[in-house]
């Protein structure tokens, strides 16, 4: 293994590692946008208001 | 009353199924070989540039496009083109977002079905190769013409049941049972724990190759460092600088094929699947992310594995297989014989294998499910029953037509190569030129929690389609003339009785359009418009 491909496979696997760690970080970082695909619906019942 | 729509239950559901139905077999198979035989190291350098400027660009368009047409009650590709184009014509355009997934899924959930035969021959040890280690390759291939019936068509439908035929029903009725199930409880119920279990598999037997050292003491050249090399060592071109790769096309296309065939971008199912998202739903960053999976499982796992593995115990000759096949039926068998515990790291290959396949397979049937459903006013069971019937036929043809898996190459090279560039190109100019690039950002940019760069206006209008005709072009000129020679060769009729398949599935296809275009009719624009504004 040569030093180029040392530096070809490790930033390959880096980028790769990278992106997908700021992606599922990102995903996951909102709890309730991971675990619930959708926003909760918003109903103002106004029972609060009095 | 309508029935409700089918909907993804959870963000991380969409996203794992989204980058099952892309990680396969050609992750682990494919890209190694192919990076290997075009410059190593340095195929990253073109094979990154396409992800950028062909894979991400165009999944987002093919998010945008199944959201948008799933706001307005469709998610099957040619409702979707026709709300996209605002004219009836592109329905019909639509005909291969189902022709491709259904004409791939015939021959694919075979391939599937051979590797759970695999795993399961591994874990029983049915696979034996016996004890002269000279003998073990003539053996292995031996084994798989074998299991498939490669020595003559027929094989596989006479004497009784055969192991690989029963694999066969045992997949394609698992593919169906999931469907069956929908979307949520289906597809993503599956996905969810599949896609985990398949990393797992695929980090163990990671772990085994990366700690094999020198195996053999008497050939110290043969280890795991010098296989990594092999795989990833920048290489030039007849022996020159290692950049001179860079200047050869044929690296730059055999780039952009890979990450074009690995994303699965152009095969209507990432289209599908984002129709059953909501209005406000984020596309951007699930986008990106489902794509980040495929990379992962493509580069960091795929091309560690392979390659490096036939290295260690086969040398150079045995790594340098090309085929997707060859290497994984023939001789990675043959690897885990010499590897301790080779039946246990074959099962878990195998089983790995298998996992990417169904991922990928069920992704393939949704897409004509929801048109049949859509398309026909037909319930599910029907829908999937003529799905079933469909589908098997077309699968028992390559199965019973499996000598030298001419059947299954001629389908995979028309369905699953030359007509993947055609629905991109078409995909890409609907979206770009009739759609409107600006309105494709306005829309993704609803709900998005990631900003697309404004430069992918200009990179999916300009620089996707020319990149696209470039690599069909010269694909076509390399592919095209002998595949058409073989269609009238006088000795071998099986590839033109494929291609005669394919066109009587895709005249009945048209016909299903042609039904389902004048129920579509019935419905005024002005109530496609509302579904939209009343979808959350």
């Amino acid at each position: 293994m040569t030093p180029a491909g040392w530096i070809f496979m490790l930033s390959s696997i880096t980028f790769v590692v990278c992106l997908i760690t700021f992606c599922f970080y990102r995903v996951l970082m909102k709890p309730t946008s991971a675990n619930h695909m959708h926003a909760p619906i918003e109903i103002d019942t106004r029972d609060k208001d009095t | 009353m309508s029935k409700p729509r089918e909907q993804w239950g959870t963000r991380v559901g969409v996203i794992l199924a989204v980058a099952g139905s892309a990680v396969g077999l050609g992750n682990f198979l494919r890209f190694p070989g192919v990076a290997s035989q075009n410059g190593g190291g340095a195929f990253m350098i073109p094979y990154f540039c396409a992800l950028i400027f062909l894979g991400i660009p165009i999944c987002w368009a093919e998010w945008i496009m199944g959201r948008h047409g799933g706001q307005r009650g469709y998610n099957s590709c040619p409702a979707i083109f026709g709300v996209l184009g605002r004219r009836p014509v592109w329905r019909y355009f639509g005909v291969l977002g189902l022709l491709i997934p259904i004409g791939v899924y015939m021959y694919y959930v075979l391939i599937e079905a051979w590797c759970l035969g695999y795993a399961w021959s591994f874990l029983t040890g049915r696979i034996d190769l016996g004890a002269d280690a000279t003998q073990f390759a003539a053996r292995s291939s031996d084994y798989f013409d074998a299991f498939v019936g490669g020595n003559q068509n027929g094989l596989m439908m006479r004497g009784g049941l055969q192991i690989s035929v029963l694999f066969w029903i045992i997949t394609f009725s698992i593919n169906f049972l999931l469907i069956y199930r929908g979307i949520s409880k289906g597809i993503e119920y599956f996905c969810i724990r599949a896609m985990p279990l398949m990393a797992l598999c695929a980090v163990i037997v990671l772990v085994r190759v990366l700690t094999l050292g020198t195996p053999d003491p008497g050939q110290p050249e043969l280890n795991v460092i010098t296989g990594l090399g092999f795989m990833w060592n920048p290489q030039g071109r007849d022996g020159g600088a290692w950049y001179t790769s860079l200047l050869n096309a044929e690296t730059w296309l055999a780039a952009a094929g890979q990450i074009f065939f690995s994303l699965s971008v152009g095969f209507g199912i990432i289209v599908n699947y984002a129709s059953y998202l909501r209005r406000k739903d984020d596309i951007v960053l699930s986008g990106l992310t489902a794509a980040s999976t495929n990379e992962f499982f493509e580069v960091a796992l795929g091309g560690l594995i392979t390659i490096p593995a036939a290295f260690v115990f086969l040398g150079a000759v045995g790594a340098a297989t090309t085929g997707t096949f060859d290497l994984g039926f023939r001789t990675l068998p043959v690897v885990f014989m010499y590897m301790p515990a080779g039946r246990l790291f074959g099962f878990l290959w195998f089983f790995m294998l298998f996992l990417a396949a169904i991922t990928s397979s069920l992704s393939m049937l949704q897409p004509a499910i929801a048109f049949l459903e859509e398309g026909l006013g037909i319930g599910r069971r029907a829908s999937v029953t003529l799905l079933g019937l469909i589908t098997a036929l077309g699968s028992g043809f390559v199965i019973y037509f499996s000598q030298g898996l001419v059947a299954l190459d001629t389908i995979d090279f028309w369905v699953g190569t030359a007509f993947i560039f055609v629905l991109a190109m078409v995909e890409v100019i609907l979206f770009s030129w009739f759609f409107g690039v600006e309105r494709g950002y306005q829309e993704a940019m609803q709900g998005a929690e990631l900003r697309i760069p404004g430069i992918w206006k200009f990179i999916i209008k300009y620089v996707s389609p020319l990149f696209l005709i470039v690599v069909f072009v010269f694909w076509c000129k390399d592919n095209l003339p002998d595949r058409i020679r073989a269609l009238g060769s006088p000795e071998q009729q099986v590839p033109l009785l494929s291609v005669c398949l394919l066109g009587v599935l895709t005249v009945f296809l048209l016909i299903l359009i042609h039904l389902a275009s004048r129920r579509w009719n019935g419905t005024p624009a002005a109530a496609i418009e509302a579904r939209a504004e009343g979808a959350v």
